[in-house]
């Protein structure tokens, strides 16, 4: 067996969101998610493209992939793509979007000082339903459609991505734009949630769902695709994340799952480079042998449950850093999503 | 970088977290942390395992995998306690002293319920319940309120809260382990009483009630001149039928309000009392042990009793003596040789292993240094997830320290 080189991406595939302007990124909790959405982004940039990545949860998750201080409600340039990209950075803020949502469209900045004064903010980011959510989703279409005379198609960025709430939320969270929809039958409010539906349902936007190989993740990911379908919203790619290579031949893996591997060779084979084949020794090592086989197992059941989803996919290495990803290691990731072609 | 040798002696261990000595005391477990930790299997395998000690327990958890919900026999969201069948084991307690609410010596084991918050349900039950019946089917058909209690991503924190409160008040369990919801705001369940009072206590509350008690016309003319930029803004923004809507929504809930802010109040109250224990769940990534950080750090803001830190999905070595760089350059002096390729490949995947498990004690060490009290109990991690009752007393058997053979994986 040749010994396992560093990590190697699925075969190349022709870049199915060429026209996406959204791209919305979930996944289940621990899934690495914002590490995934960062990578997209930073993919996209590449090749002097302008790119805003935005995150919504309020936890400052982007500001410590990048390294950097907490992000304000202001559009920061965070990272360079390659041939002149930039990807800049947006930690929504409800109470702020919502203030300026209403300086914005009804020139009231008065009235939003007053609105706050009376908890009505806090009421409307906090307690009202799904309010929050509006002026999340909000904020993102309002940047995917801001205009820039002095760009190339007229247009202040190429893309917007956005690490999104988790996948047992992400249905929830983009319908409630169309829940208050229902609610406002009629005024201001209806027409922007209509607006803002209108994008979500379009080709405009794919989301994409980060997942592991593990049951949770993938059964989730299942799930969400099946709820974002029958709520029409466009489901993108699925991202494979933190993979970790097959360490066993094919032909030895099943042998290890079921405790026959060779033992003799393999204490031949320690002893050949001086490591004492102690018994202890061989049966814990068997043992790993034989955790791992079934991990690959369980790993190629999962890939196959998601394979019956029908979405491209791309997989993605798992990084060890201890601190967390580093920068390097997210041009590597979105290196890794370039030659795979999800953006091309 | 990972070291190269088995990991060095380190800074401080942790204090080992006992987990059954608050399995046989306390009243109310909280298990709290971010998504995707194994957060709702922890609670599982804490209650089965206290009720296999002999307690009375009921779990309440948020959104089982679907697996975990028939392993403990949940077939349906009904937000009713099930009975869970098959606790068998019968475990004495470990430490001496009687088990509250059993006689001493007495062996028996308790009864272990289950149940899946539908927090829907919950919500319309409050109403139900104290509201008159006029009242309440005005308010359960409003669209407002139809919305919020279904899909408002704070509610469940509150319903949790509220459920929590009402299996109490039963007093028919006398453990009851509590999971929350996977939010990054898991802990928001503590600022609920606060956060109902700012609303209850403040002007918008009386502001939003005029159209309901006025009729929706005469809004403009019962406000006085104070209120004038706000109901601008208000009709403006969000229109006038939709403020109707909202009116008409928190009137019908004025009245519960009051009782609804008392008990999140008195659960406060009970979360923060002797007799309950919080334990944060984590896995042994960065991202994780962040959040557990979090967790511990607010709990002691508010003086909530902390357990320790459940630590899930440990990968450990069996034979970690042969270190990493021993293993790869092992490995690749065979394949550079061409000779035994089972060998070599079994050397990689060790090394791999070791890696992986010294990562995993370095960031614990992290987290030990910045919270050098905290108790840790360590869980390994399992091939599958867990998915019978087995494999959640496994599980429970780790929690309690005890070395049990995994259980069988596959069909």
């Amino acid at each position: 067996m040749p010994p396992p080189g560093p990590y190697e991406a699925p075969a190349r595939r022709r870049h199915p969101f060429r026209d996406v302007r959204l791209h919305v990124v979930s996944g289940k909790g621990g899934t690495g998610k914002t590490t995934v959405a960062a990578a997209l982004a930073l993919a996209l940039a590449s090749g002097g493209h302008k790119v805003l990545l935005v995150e919504v949860e309020g936890r400052q998750g982007l500001a410590q992939l990048f390294d950097s201080p907490p992000l304000p409600y202001e559009e920061r340039k965070i990272a360079s793509g390659a041939g002149g990209g930039e990807v800049f950075a947006l930690a929504i803020d409800p109470e702020a979007a919502l203030l300026e949502y209403l300086e914005l469209f009804y020139n009231m900045k008065r009235a939003g000082r007053a609105l706050k004064r009376l908890g009505a903010v806090d009421f409307a980011t906090t307690i009202a339903p799904g309010l929050r959510d509006v002026l999340l989703t909000g904020k993102a279409k309002e940047a995917v459609s801001r205009e820039d005379k002095s760009r190339r198609l007229g247009l202040a960025y190429d893309c917007v991505v956005m690490d999104a709430p988790p996948t047992g939320r992400i249905a929830r969270f983009l319908n409630v734009t169309a829940e208050v929809a229902g609610l406002a039958k009629v005024g201001p409010v209806r027409g922007q949630a209509e607006s803002v539906m209108a994008l979500l349902r379009s080709p405009r936007t794919a989301v994409h769902l980060v997942t592991l190989l593990e049951e949770m993740p993938t059964q989730e990911t299942r799930d969400g695709t099946r709820e974002l379908r029958s709520q029409v919203f466009p489901v993108g790619a699925i991202v494979i994340n933190k993979m970790r290579p097959p360490l066993l031949p094919k032909s030895e893996l099943a042998r290890a799952r079921s405790g026959s591997l060779d033992r003799g060779e393999l204490a031949a084979g320690l002893k050949e480079v001086g490591i004492d084949a102690e018994p202890e020794l061989l049966t814990a090592l068997l043992e790993e042998a034989a955790d791992h086989a079934r991990r690959v197992e369980l790993e190629n059941a999962e890939r196959r449950a998601l394979a019956d989803l029908r979405r491209p996919s791309y997989e993605l290495p798992l990084l060890t850093d201890v601190d967390r990803v580093d920068l390097g290691g997210l041009y590597r990731l979105a290196d890794l999503l370039r030659a795979q072609g999800m953006v091309g | 970088m990972i070291p190269d040798t088995p990991v060095p002696p380190p800074v401080r261990e942790p204090p080992v977290l006992d987990v059954d000595a608050h399995l046989d005391d306390a009243r109310i477990i909280v298990c709290c942390g971010s998504g995707g930790v194994g957060k709702t299997t922890t609670a599982a395998a804490l209650a089965l395992r206290a009720a296999e000690r002999g307690r009375n327990v009921v779990v309440l958890t948020i959104d089982p995998a679907r697996r975990l919900a028939q392993a403990m026999g949940l077939t349906e969201l009904d937000n009713t306690p099930r009975r869970v069948m098959d606790v068998s084991g019968v475990r004495a307690p470990r430490h001496a002293g009687p088990v509250p609410s059993r006689a001493a010596g007495e062996s028996a084991p308790g009864e272990l319920w289950a149940m899946m918050l539908d927090m829907k349900r919950t919500f319309d039950d409050i109403v139900l319940t104290h509201a008159s019946r006029e009242r309440a089917e005005a308010l359960l058909a409003n669209p407002f309120y139809q919305s919020l209690s279904s899909s408002f991503a704070g509610t469940q924190e509150y319903m949790a809260m509220e459920k929590l409160g009402q299996l109490q008040a039963t007093e028919k369990w006398d453990l009851i382990v509590v999971d929350t919801p996977p939010t990054r705001s898991a802990l928001d369940f503590l600022d609920a009483p606060q956060r109902l009072g700012a609303f209850l206590d403040g002007r918008l509350l009386r502001l939003l009630l005029v159209p309901a008690k006025a009729g929706g016309r005469a809004y403009m003319k019962v406000l006085g001149a104070g209120f004038s930029i706000m109901t601008r803004a208000l009709t403006r923004v969000i229109g006038l039928q939709l403020l109707t809507d909202v009116s008409q929504f928190v009137s019908a809930l004025e009245t519960m309000f009051g009782g609804f802010r008392q008990r999140a109040e008195e659960t406060y109250r009970l979360l923060a009392a002797p007799g309950t224990a919080f334990f944060v769940v984590a896995a042994p990534e960065p991202d994780a042990l962040r959040e557990a950080s979090y967790f511990v750090d607010r709990l002691g803001t508010e003086e909530m009793p902390l357990a320790g830190l459940v630590l899930n999905r440990v990968h450990r070595s069996r034979a970690a003596a042969l270190s990493a760089p021993r293993s790869l350059s092992g490995a690749e002096v065979l394949a550079e040789r061409g000779e035994f390729p089972l060998a070599a490949a079994v050397l990689r995947l060790h090394a791999d292993r070791v890696q992986l498990s010294a990562r995993e004690h370095l960031l614990r060490e992290r987290f030990t240094m910045a919270h050098p009290g905290v108790p840790v109990a360590e869980v390994p991690a399992l091939a599958e997830d867990v998915h019978d009752l087995d494999s959640l007393r496994f599980v429970g058997d780790q929690l309690g320290g005890g070395l049990s053979e995994p259980p069988a994986v596959g069909a």
